[in-house]
């Protein structure tokens, strides 16, 4: 018994439309229930996680423009705000309460939901199996599961905005004791409890998704599929998949201890602790850091598994349009493989000013900033990919350049960040937020955009229109930087991040005007992006249709299955590999895709 | 496992074949239990930090010395805690030996041993359960700890604290391990495996039982021993 046994288990499935490409007609007798609700494909999967990722990423990006309008308006009033957020905003005006609940339930909603479920969920279940040559993920079931452990997830995070005393307020790293003690704020009861059972169904989603994709990585992959020559989309998702499984069971203990200090009585993370209103609390020996440590111990690789899949399809992308084999495979995949090693070496950085050890400090600063090496080879790698290419300006490559630039702009100022004698003046300011905005969340962003323009076609058998798609592009990255760009300027100046009202701080009154430029520009960009919701939505029905396998003239496989590929991807066999997925513009040749036979008179690369 | 598709395809990594000749469900279940690693030793490093950086702590001999129907007043440290362990080690011996029959389809042998894998198991958790039963008693639980430091000074509850939180939940990993193993049974009994042709699901379900052993060996260091 060994693999052959559970790929035929597998092959089955596809003996079933052997017999023509319209395989959905033929295939088994779906009802609309186990085709589009509890599917058990992947494609399928992932784009359930796409389109609810979607959904998040609207809702997480209203409440930035409402707590925008708040740092950019602190005196103005505007009365419809009454009338959608009622006792949130009495008078036309946001509560402090309801100013940090959209902070907290936006920073949440779009690391974890957005960038992490809807990022590496939608494309590790897509390309996964069509990129390496297998008929689904080795477990659909599983698969599946994790899908609705998220949607689950997602119902209670919703039903948290809609209790009472609101959502949880104390910010997405959710540090006791405002997460631990209900009396601590109104958005620490039962706010915080719905927040709480929502993580803890995300942890399992991500367990479940992340063991699959593991196991399909290591064990389904086709004949001739070796490790390197796999598209680095896949060595990228893999890597993803290993930091979540490896580093979600700890934020789940952290969250275990937090349960029990809010309920039963325990002090894990208390200690001295005085609530105005409630007196001297009888809590003794907790230790408030214990959580951040826990915490960060997942936080830090968390923004690779943020990361990490934007970098492998930007790559991908890359290479494409480039026309050209990617610069540096195999530094590639060593650059991937030591960021995943250091993103578990480097999670005090965030907590410089906790008063940890300076020698310790010293120690994690080193390691910080050994991070900078992979990220610049790889930096490096995507900028020779292009050198002298012949491009192809689609939008997926513009979004996957403009991945790089963002890179480079955020990568930069974390180096600053990353020596604890700066970081006492710059923790907790503008320049922080500045700094993980520009390379996690934008260049994350522009990560998935680039993979959506570019795998659109595979996924819905349509083009996406690309006007929109470069109004779309112009206006998110040039809004992008004119938002986080200031921001910098203000955190060196040493404004403070999470703080309701600046007009009333003699200090910070000189960025009243720059405030509110950056809210203006983020209203703009938000409202941008309903050029691409417009075209996501309306290309999937209407969209101009393809009718080449390889749209791209790709070398990868999933360009070999048919244009609406049913459950199981390919049609009779599943293709042989013989070459890496890079040989673009080889011996005189544009490409070569994987499946064609190593000519005898051909060059070795 | 059989070794043939070794021998017949020397390239282990070239794909069409799993490079650990393992099917995916084993190795699932590897990748679960190095995660599930992660989630313990986040627990037990918790644990250490707190209790280093606490002036004083109970001392187990005094707090781990009773025994079920024993007279009053008798001093028996760890001996108890001492049992509950062997039976955990003996039910994880039994576990090899219903992977071993498996593999040789022995029905007979599965079914026997499997029994007693989860006698132990089931023991295991009776004996858990009068610990806790017994500490409850005298006034132990969560947010609450009778028990002096080793000094005779008071002592901080986040003994008890760790102490129920940590030994806890290996006891649900152990009762999700009895169900587990209660399910392979009825599988065994309902002759799904022979249909299947191997008890493949047996040795993930024995590795499974085995890390719950492992894990149960440094949560009793950690608590009853230092
Ligand atoms: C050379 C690479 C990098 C270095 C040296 C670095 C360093 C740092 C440091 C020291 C902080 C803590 C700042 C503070 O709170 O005072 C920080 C914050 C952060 N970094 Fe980076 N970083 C790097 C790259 C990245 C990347 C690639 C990502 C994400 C993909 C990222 C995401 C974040 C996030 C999300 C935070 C803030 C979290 C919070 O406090 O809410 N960083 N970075
Ligand atoms: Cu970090």
């Amino acid at each position: 018994m060994s693999n052959e046994a559970v790929l035929h288990a597998h092959s089955d499935v596809a003996t079933h439309d052997a017999h023509g490409d319209h395989s959905h007609e033929h295939h088994h007798h779906e009802t609309f229930i186990t085709k589009y609700v509890f599917s058990q494909d992947h494609k399928m999967i992932a784009k359930q996680f796409l389109i609810t990722g979607m959904v998040w990423a609207v809702l997480g990006g209203l409440m930035s423009v409402l707590f925008r309008l708040q740092l950019g308006y602190p005196d103005a009033t505007f009365p419809w705000l009454e009338s959608i957020l009622g006792k949130w905003a009495k008078g036309g005006h946001i509560t402090p309460e309801a100013y940090y609940a959209l902070v907290t339930t936006h920073g949440t909603v779009l690391v974890f939901f957005v960038l992490t479920a809807g990022l590496s969920g939608t494309f590790a279940n897509f390309l996964i199996p069509l990129q390496i040559g297998a008929r689904d993920m080795a477990s659909p079931f599983m698969n599946m599961l994790s899908y609705w452990f998220f949607f689950a997830a997602s119902i209670v995070m919703l039903s948290s905005m809609f209790v009472e005393t609101g959502p949880f307020s104390g910010g997405w790293t959710a540090y006791p004791p405002l997460s631990a003690l209900g009396d601590a704020s109104p958005g620490s009861k039962t706010g915080m409890d719905l927040w709480i059972v929502s993580m803890a169904l995300f942890v399992v989603s991500s367990l479940l998704g992340g063991l699959n994709y593991i196991a399909t990585v290591l064990n389904m992959r086709t004949k001739g599929m070796s490790m390197t020559r796999l598209p680095l989309t896949i060595w990228a998702l893999f890597f993803t998949a290993v930091l979540g499984v490896l580093s979600f069971p700890v934020l789940l203990s952290g969250f275990i201890l937090l349960i029990f200090d809010r309920n039963f009585g325990t002090s894990f993370y208390l200690s001295d602790i005085f609530v105005n209103g409630v007196g001297a609390l009888p809590n003794e020996g907790g230790s408030a850091i214990l959580f951040q440590h826990l915490f960060w111990f997942l936080g830090h690789p968390e923004v690779y598994i943020i990361l990490l899949p934007a970098m492998g399809m930007v790559s991908e992308i890359l290479s494409v349009n480039s026309r050209k084999p990617i610069f540096g495979y195999m530094a590639m995949v060593g650059s991937l493989f030591a960021i995943a090693i250091l993103a578990f070496l480097v999670w005090a950085h965030h907590m410089f000013v906790t008063g940890l050890n300076p020698f310790l400090g010293s120690v994690f600063v080193l390691l910080t900033l050994l991070i900078a090496v992979p990220s610049a080879i790889k930096v490096f790698n995507w900028l020779t990919t292009l050198w002298r290419g012949n491009i192809r300006f689609t939008p997926g490559m513009l979004f996957a350049i403009g991945f790089v630039s963002l890179f480079i702009s955020g990568g930069l100022t974390g180096i600053w960040l990353g020596n604890s004698a700066l970081d006492i003046h710059l923790h907790d300011s503008y320049f922080v937020v500045a700094h993980f905005h520009i390379v996690m969340g934008v260049a994350s962003m522009f990560g998935m955009f680039a993979g959506i323009y570019h795998w659109f076609p595979k996924m819905y058998g349509r083009y996406m229109n690309n006007t929109l798609a470069y109004m779309h592009f112009w206006i998110t990255i040039a809004g992008a930087y004119l938002i986080f760009w200031p921001m910098h300027y203000q955190g060196l100046a040493g404004m403070p991040r999470r703080y309701y009202d600046f007009s009333i701080w003699e200090s910070f009154k000189q960025f009243q005007d720059l405030n509110r430029f950056i809210s203006l520009v983020a209203m703009i960009v938000f409202a941008a992006q309903f050029f691409f919701l417009f075209n996501f939505f309306y290309s999937i029905f209407k969209g101009r249709k393809l009718t080449n396998l390889n749209p791209w003239e790709a070398n990868t496989l999933e360009w070999t299955t048919p244009i609406h590929p049913g459950h199981g991807n390919w049609v009779g066999e599943i293709p042989e590999v013989h070459r890496w997925a890079y040989d673009y513009g080889k011996d005189g040749k544009d490409f070569i895709q994987q499946t064609t036979p190593v000519g005898a008179d051909e060059s070795h690369h | 496992m059989s070794t043939t598709t070794t021998a017949t395809t020397p390239k282990l990594w070239s794909g069409g074949k799993s490079p650990f000749n393992v099917e995916y469900g084993k190795l699932m279940m590897w990748y679960f239990l190095m995660s599930d690693a992660f989630t313990f030793g986040a627990f037990l490093i918790s644990y250490g930090t707190i209790r280093f950086s606490t002036n004083g702590w109970p001392d187990p001999n005094v707090v781990f010395k009773s025994f079920p129907f024993a007279p009053e007043g008798m001093n028996a440290p760890l001996v108890f805690v001492s049992i509950m362990t062997f039976i955990l080690i003996i039910s994880s011996v039994t576990m090899v030996l219903a992977v071993k029959a498996g593999q040789n389809m022995d029905k007979k042998a599965v079914t026997t041993n499997l029994i007693w894998t989860i006698i132990g198991g089931i023991a295991f958790l009776s004996c858990q359960a009068w610990e806790w039963n017994h500490l409850h008693h005298e006034g132990a639980w969560w947010g609450m700890n009778p028990f002096l430091n080793a000094d005779g000074s008071a002592s901080s509850t986040n003994f008890t604290n760790y102490f129920f939180t940590i030994t806890g939940f290996h006891g649900f990993h152990v009762f999700s391990g009895v169900i587990i193993n209660i399910v392979m049974l009825i599988m065994t009994l309902m002759d799904k495996f022979e249909q299947r042709g191997h008890y493949l699901m047996i040795e993930k379900a024995g590795l499974y039982w085995h890390f719950v052993d492992l894990v149960w060996v440094f949560v009793f260091t950690c608590f009853y021993l230092i």
